[in-house]
């Protein structure tokens, strides 16, 4: 007997498929090299009205947009012109985020807290794009925007108490590590499934186009994510509705890890997928602190005119192990961060500031210090309401709160049994 | 007051709200223009305009996601799924993010939304027409179940979901759109035409979650029933000869355990309905609620009555309906155990 699952097709070799599944060009042991990518000194395309004809992006959304040359001078039509305050103030949200992540990481590494996920060599992406929205613009980020924070000033304290879970977490402990929720700080509660907040994001771009707001959505996901179906919604709906949005897809090359490809397919670019749903499309040099300034502006001058959703991919590079709990040299090799050829987005944004004379290495040296000590100061203080490892001070009984805006029944007989 | 089918009923409660809220907006497949595969929404763009009442893509995941961040920005989405056999792409949209979203970010952020959607079979719509998930729902921390089974609760019930402050999963037994149902098929349809429970206010009010509705009222026997099942409990009531109290759940969560006690105990006979398939089904939970606080009032083992688990068949639906007959077998066989 045949089930029925048996294939019974003849096999006559006229079908020359074969089942493609894509590898990364490197495994560890191999060494790394990246010649093959052309990094473009002069060539960024160029900058069209914000209010372009969407298909028009085609060149933005396959090229890559630059405005940092690797040597720290600037070159094409983005140049977003800061000043030199603004980068600096750049400049020290990154080297704070980093800073934050480098101790976070090893406090977890000592048991304080049950994980946590760094963004080393990708601050630039959500820096420079929450510098370039408005702080009243909903955010809708993934776990490796915590750049944003430190850009619109949350309180440290506050983050290091919700990441230790402790009587200084606002959330009372209900989430892990780095899911944030910031209200008041326009950073939308962070979801542990993946890609839910793109179309959620449209939905709230949506709300204001209704209302007559003048705020917009911002969201984020990995380039891995972008492989749910809430990703294809999120364009779908962003064009159909011509929704104030910005879709961010940053292409950090990993998912864990699976590389890029894997979610990619034969497609040209991240940033090409939203030209199929006719949403203007752009893919920047994600390590490139101006340039996702400026294609940031760009998409939330488009968004703000009525001219509908953007999509930006950053082209950009996860430096570290996906979170606490995986060492991707076992699956990448160990020196393929170093061989990356755009550079780290701090050492580039520096050097530029060093090439316009208004930044040295002593201050930079300084600087570092300072948040090294700001940072460490900020965790005592919250370490002081406690850890992963002290005895929790949070009410057994708050766990039966918000499920719903009053405690029904149902539940007030079970916290009864639960005894609190 | 006036008389309403229990589409016209809901058409009112989503005319009501849209007149009296700005941010009441109503999406899904085919609500705006044409009003919806079954008439719901039908008159409502025209009259409160396109921005109000629209037509989204052919995607549940992306109509409850928008819908999701609208009510977090505060606005109070109430959305079509246009068959409950549907819902599942929108499923994780629902359960992860709806569900959660003020417990995970401790109230900053809410889900004061409505999923309007039609259940339960009797309509010849096959598996993927059919289907009653309800009990996919309750297991669920953080979302509403409401179920009515008439034009007046349809109206009262839908106007205090769009208005509750959680995200409220309202289904409709389609079967009694347009008329009660006994579980006969060869009885000719009746309509609401001329029954108490299609007289329905044309204004505003509201029915409190929580609180089911005695149905009928009877010392031989409780059935614990919902939706389409309520009228399918009685007729059966009537065709064994027994006086029951039938109690309509109207909210599965949350519940009236209360009621049900206070009915069980009275009785000390239980029969629990459902049309939705029989393992770990809505019953199962009810089973196990009444068991452990009316075990010792008990004169006879608890007996449901429920779908086959099987898909729900085309040609044999009504084999598979626990219909007037099979209810009324299984009534007479537990009076005389
Ligand atoms: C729906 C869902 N599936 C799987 C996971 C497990 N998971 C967490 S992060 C991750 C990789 C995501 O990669 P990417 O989108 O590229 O983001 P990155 O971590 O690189 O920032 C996976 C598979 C999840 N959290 N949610
Ligand atoms: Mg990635």
């Amino acid at each position: 007997m045949n089930s029925p699952n048996d294939t019974a097709t003849p096999k006559t070799g006229q079908n020359r498929s074969k089942l493609f599944v894509p590898e990364p060009p490197f495994r560890p042991g191999d060494t790394p090299d990246f010649s093959h990518i052309r990094i473009p000194a002069d060539h960024s395309p160029g900058r069209p009205d914000p209010m372009v004809d969407a298909y028009d992006t085609e060149p933005q959304a396959t090229g890559l947009v630059r405005v940092l040359r690797l040597d720290g001078t600037i070159a094409g039509e983005w140049n977003p012109k800061l000043d030199a305050d603004t980068l600096r103030e750049g400049l020290r949200h990154m080297m704070l985020t980093r800073c934050v992540d480098t101790r976070m990481f090893s406090m977890q590494r000592q048991g304080k807290m049950s994980f946590y996920m760094k963004s080393a060599g990708e601050e630039a992406v959500a820096v420079a794009s929450a510098m370039a929205i408005n702080k009243t613009d909903m955010v809708f980020p993934t776990y490796r925007q915590q750049g944003i924070l430190m850009a619109r000033g949350w309180p440290l304290k506050e983050l290091m108490c919700q990441c230790l879970s402790n009587a200084g977490d606002k959330l009372e402990g209900r989430s892990i590590p780095v899911l944030y929720s910031v209200r008041d700080h326009g950073f939308f509660s962070i979801s542990g499934n993946l890609g839910t907040q793109m179309i959620q994001a449209v939905g709230w771009g949506m709300a204001c186009a209704y209302k007559g707001e003048d705020g917009i959505a911002v969201a984020f996901t990995g380039e891995g994510a972008t492989a749910e179906g809430d990703f294809h919604y999120a364009l779908n709906f962003a064009s159909t509705y011509r929704a104030p949005v910005i879709l961010n897809v940053v292409n950090n090359q990993w998912a864990i890890s699976s590389f890029q490809g894997i979610a990619a397919g034969q497609g040209k670019s991240f940033a090409f997928r939203g030209l199929g749903f006719g949403l203007a499309s752009i893919r920047v040099d994600g390590n490139d602190f101006l340039a996702v300034y400026a294609a940031t502006k760009w998409a939330a001058e488009r968004a703000r005119r009525g001219g509908g959703t953007t999509v930006i991919e950053h082209f950009t590079y996860r430096k570290e192990g996906h979170s606490t709990s995986d060492d991707p040299t076992k699956y990448r090799p160990k020196s393929e961060p170093d061989a990356w050829p755009f550079g780290d987005p701090i050492e580039r944004l520096k050097g530029h500031l060093i090439v316009l004379g208004e930044w040295d290495e002593t201050r930079h040296e300084e600087l570092h210090k300072a948040l090294t000590i700001e940072v460490r100061e900020s965790y005592k203080e919250a370490e002081a309401l406690g850890t992963l490892a002290t005895p929790s001070k949070i009410n057994p009984a708050s766990m039966f709160e918000e499920v719903f805006e009053d405690v029904p029944t149902h539940l007030r007989r079970q916290r009864q049994e639960m005894g609190v | 007051m006036a008389q309403m089918n229990m589409i016209e009923a809901i058409r009112s409660a989503l005319d009501v709200k849209l007149s009296q809220d700005p941010d009441v907006l109503i999406f899904g497949e085919d609500v705006g223009y044409f009003g919806g595969v079954f008439r719901c929404t039908a008159g409502l763009q025209e009259k409160h305009g396109l921005h109000r009442v629209f037509d989204t893509p052919i995607a549940e995941g992306g109509i409850v996601g928008a819908a999701v961040g609208m009510a977090a920005f505060g606005l109070r989405p109430c959305i079509e799924i246009q068959f409950a056999d549907y819902i599942y792409p929108g499923y994780d949209q629902i359960c992860s993010e709806a569900a959660r979203m003020r417990y995970r970010s401790a109230g900053e952020f809410t889900s004061p939304l409505t999923i309007r959607t039609p259940v339960g079979g009797g309509i010849h719509g096959g598996q993927t027409h059919s289907q009653s998930p309800e009990a996919l729902f309750t297991h669920i921390a953080g979302i509403k179940t409401i179920i009515p089974s008439n034009p007046y609760d349809a109206k009262g019930l839908l106007i205090k979901a769009i208005e509750d402050n959680d995200p409220v999963l309202f289904l409709e037994p389609k079967r009694l759109y347009n008329g009660p149902f006994e579980g006969d098929p060869n009885i000719p349809a009746v309509s609401w035409a001329g029954h108490e429970l299609g007289e329905v206010p044309e204004g505003h009010y509201t029915i409190d979650f929580e609180k089911a509705r005695l149905h009928t009222q009877g010392s031989a026997l409780t059935i614990i029933c919902y939706g389409t099942m309520v009228w399918v409990a009685e007729a059966a009531a009537k065709a064994a000869g027994i006086e029951a109290d039938i109690l309509d759940l109207r909210s599965l969560m949350p519940l009236d355990l209360d009621s049900i006690i206070k009915s069980v105990k009275k009785t000390g006979r239980c029969m629990v309905l459902h049309e939705a398939t029989r393992t770990s089904g809505f019953g199962a939970e009810l089973i196990a609620e009444i068991q452990e606080h009316c075990f010792y009032a008990l004169e006879a083992p608890i007996v449901r009555v429920t779908g086959w688990d099987t898909p729900y068949p085309h040609a044999l639906e009504w084999e598979y309906f626990p219909g007037k007959a099979r209810v009324t077998k299984a009534i007479t066989k537990m009076m005389e155990g």
